[in-house]
């Protein structure tokens, strides 16, 4: 009875410890950014680094960025994963496997080759430019994860509707799609995030046009001339990393079960 | 459908597959595969981006090894993975043992708190610990305050320490990836296990070898794999923090891929070749760990 309530306390006593430090670096940089002292709480830095960092345009341009990455990737990666989930036809597995294989491809292994084709395409330092390697990384992920989902869903709904007559495109968006909507939900977070948090491709496709900079981007650029500016820098950290960290907080759950079951998976 | 058929994998034949397959896979062929098989093509020569190349064959892979600097950098790479993957891997692992035996309860905040570093720009983590590796921070401050001071020093720019400082991050963003996984898991280990462990009057660590162990395997896999790609994809955050210095002493394969490209020295060539040997290294080292650690043949 004591031995259970001293592993239960000892439990307790570890994860308080390993929270607190997971938490501990965010929360001292809160504690700079708004200048706690004796005179209260200062949001002005937040002001002061907003504006001297352009993050008005580079917050935008990220937004932007994001919100065509995650359409037009969740859009196919659906269609992709309906077909690969629900239909046979032949190639299907190995079609399967090569979009597989993309969840291993460092962004690493393709930014300089990626460089020289967007340049000779004209397409760098645009946003699109910028957009279609991210969304093709983006199909890997969703259509894996899409396919998983089809395969799970009910085949009963999909029988019943196609005896009502409903062609594969009805049964795709008006059935599956709306039972799915967690499923989509935990892909559309997660591709949000990588978008978003994004530096790599960024630094090396959009760097010559500085009104394209995405939030990352013009952190590390802003890093530069303040670099011992800590206050001023960590406001900037912060409202880099806030969107993010705002969804993850309302929607952790998807987060966790996706970033963890994309490698559980069989 | 006919009875015949229900056997067989879901669906039945249709040609209309492919369309719904061809938007997502132009764009993936388009800008994914195709630039990583460009890539080892470039990687074939000798090329500073402008004028045209000439044909290395593998000599930049010979480079790539042979070179002291990019040499060291791979060195850099398996310390990083040390930090990355085995120290948060077997933390976290003793310590969600500790806790393997009792049900816990408010394990939502806890797990929140502990995969927050997930979800952070790594541009962002890398402000963040710039300040604390500074020399007027924390970690100053407190070895100020245990009689340590001089010690004190800004241990991203000093020589012997900018590794492990660096490697410390990634222990830091990790480790609650780990706990996280470990304890998921731990709970879905059969009580009846532990209690029989006991009843053959088995110790603690007997039982974390009977048990927990083997009750883990699975999540052990998925936690090396994600935390060792991890380590080798660590760019934003070197970048970031030193650029690879001072010096050379923090210089990875996944920073000398940019340096080398788009730094002074414009070799093109060389840099695909670290970018596919890194694409290598992690299918390799993955596909090893999934098989040693879930235990297939």
């Amino acid at each position: 009875m004591t031995g259970a309530r001293g592993e239960r306390g000892l439990s307790y006593a570890i994860l308080t410890v390993f929270t607190v430090l997971a938490l501990f670096p965010m929360g001292a940089i809160l504690w700079q950014a708004f200048q706690v002292g004796p005179h209260g709480i200062d949001p002005s830095t937040f002001a002061r680094a907003w504006r001297l960092g352009h993050f008005g345009t580079y917050m935008r341009n990220s937004l932007i960025v994001a919100v065509v990455v995650v359409t037009v990737a969740s859009v196919f990666s659906i269609m992709a994963g309906y077909a690969l989930g629900t239909m046979r036809f032949l190639g299907e597995r190995a079609l399967f496997y090569v979009f597989v294989f993309g969840l291993m491809i460092p962004t690493e292994a393709v930014v300089v080759p990626l460089f020289f084709d967007l340049r000779s395409m004209g397409l760098t330092d645009t946003l699109p430019g910028l957009m279609l390697p991210q969304i093709a990384q983006s199909l890997a992920f969703g259509t894996f994860w899409m396919r998983a989902y089809f395969r799970s869903a009910p085949r009963s709904l999909v029988e019943a509707a196609r005896m009502d007559g409903a062609s594969s495109w009805t049964v795709l968006w008006r059935v599956l799609v709306p039972v799915g909507r967690p499923a989509i939900l935990t892909m559309v977070v997660l591709l949000f995030m990588w978008t978003w948090n994004e530096f790599l491709l960024a630094l090396v496709l959009v760097s010559a046009n500085e009104s394209l900079r995405t939030a990352p981007l013009g952190l590390s650029v802003f890093q530069g001339p303040h670099t011992t500016d800590f206050p001023l820098l960590s406001a900037a950290a912060l409202i880099v990393a806030l969107p993010v960290v705002v969804v993850y907080v309302l929607l952790q759950r998807h987060f966790i079960a996706g970033m963890l079951s994309g490698a559980l998976k069989e | 459908m006919t009875a015949k058929d229900r056997g067989t994998p879901p669906g039945e034949p249709r040609r209309v597959a492919y369309l719904y397959v061809l938007p997502a896979l132009l764009l993936y062929a388009a800008f994914l595969l195709y630039p990583l098989l460009h890539g080892v093509w470039i990687s074939l020569y000798h090329w500073d981006g402008l004028t045209v190349g000439t044909w290395a064959g593998l000599g930049n892979y010979v480079q790539a090894f042979g070179d002291p600097e990019l040499r060291g950098g791979f060195g850099h790479a398996l310390v990083l993975l040390l930090f990355y993957a085995v120290l948060p891997c077997c933390i976290a692992f003793v310590l969600v043992s500790a806790m393997a035996r009792v049900r816990l309860r408010g394990l939502v905040f806890f797990r929140t708190a502990l995969f927050l570093p997930q979800v952070v720009a790594m541009v962002t983590v890398a402000v963040v610990w710039r300040w604390i590796y500074s020399a007027d921070g924390p970690v100053n401050t407190v070895l100020g305050w245990v009689g340590l001071g001089s010690l004190a020093r800004g241990w991203l720019g000093d020589f012997t320490w900018a590794l492990p400082s660096v490697g410390l991050v990634g222990t830091w963003v990790e480790i609650g990836l780990a706990m996280v996984l470990f304890m998921a898991g731990v709970q879905k280990i059969p009580r009846e296990l532990y209690e029989a462990a006991r009843i053959d009057g088995a110790g603690p660590v007997r039982e974390f070898f009977a048990v927990t162990l083997p009750g883990l395997r699975r999540e052990l896999a998925v936690a090396l794999t994600l935390t060792i790609t991890a380590a080798l994809r660590n760019f934003d955050l070197i970048y970031m923090t030193t650029s690879g210095g001072p010096g050379t002493a923090t210089s990875v394969p996944a920073f000398e891929v940019y340096n080398r490209a788009f730094g002074p020295t414009n070799e093109v060539g060389l840099a695909c070749a670290i970018g596919v040997i890194i694409a290598v290294l992690i299918f390799a080292i993955t596909s090893v760990v999934t098989r040693v650690v879930e235990g297939r043949a």
